[in-house]
């Protein structure tokens, strides 16, 4: 991985939603990003799980990246959106569904 | 100084809180990823402060960042944040 930012930014740009976490959406290994992973599969929205675990370039790289020093990241349309307190409180208040559908992303969940 | 001291510190003297709560949840995180024997790895803060008064959750969550920086980079391993400004 040579510019490891650059990676980053097309995977962050090139699909709607976007979430850096430890471990897989499957088998997260970290208490909060599985409790976001929980969040986007109850929203019903579909996305591609990064797991930072698998490359130490990667799992600093993010850090830098959104200037945030943790993980889970969330990202929609290209945006950093939050960690998993933020998802959380986007959660509870019905504003992550208002937001993907204002961007246009595609949830399976009935409104 | 135990790390929650340093955490209340740092943030105390960064936004004049009208309210701070630090708790020190390491020992429900026992033998997860981060924790160490001995706790001060994993941190709750509920805070309430006018400093956050018009400003997104994103910023809220960096001014806290920013003002535990030396702590995020050495000691902590979690840190799970709830910032309201007055009357929120």
């Amino acid at each position: 991985m040579a510019d490891v930012q650059s990676w980053i930014d097309n995977e962050v740009k090139s699909n709607d939603v976007v979430l850096f976490m430890k471990g897989t959406p499957q088998m997260p290994m970290c208490g909060f990003s599985g409790q976001v992973a929980m969040i986007l599969d109850r929203v019903g929205v579909a996305y591609k799980g990064i797991n930072v675990l698998e490359n130490d370039e990667v799992r600093q790289g993010i850090k830098d990246y959104a200037n945030w020093p943790t993980i889970p990241q969330l990202y929609i349309k290209g945006d950093f959106i939050g960690g998993c307190d933020i998802v959380r409180e986007m959660y509870s208040s019905g504003e992550l569904a208002s937001h993907l559908k204002e961007k246009g992303v595609a949830t399976k969940s009935a409104a | 100084m135990s790390m929650a001291d340093r955490i209340s510190a740092r943030l105390t003297q960064g936004f004049q809180p009208i309210e701070l709560v630090v708790v020190d949840e390491s020992d429900q995180h026992h033998g997860h990823g981060g924790w160490r024997e001995g706790g001060g790895t994993h941190f709750r803060v509920r805070m309430v402060a006018a400093a956050f008064a018009g400003e997104t959750r994103i910023n809220r969550h960096r001014k806290v960042n920013e003002a535990l920086k030396a702590e995020l980079a050495g000691g902590i391993h979690a840190l799970a944040l709830d910032l309201k400004a007055p009357g929120e």
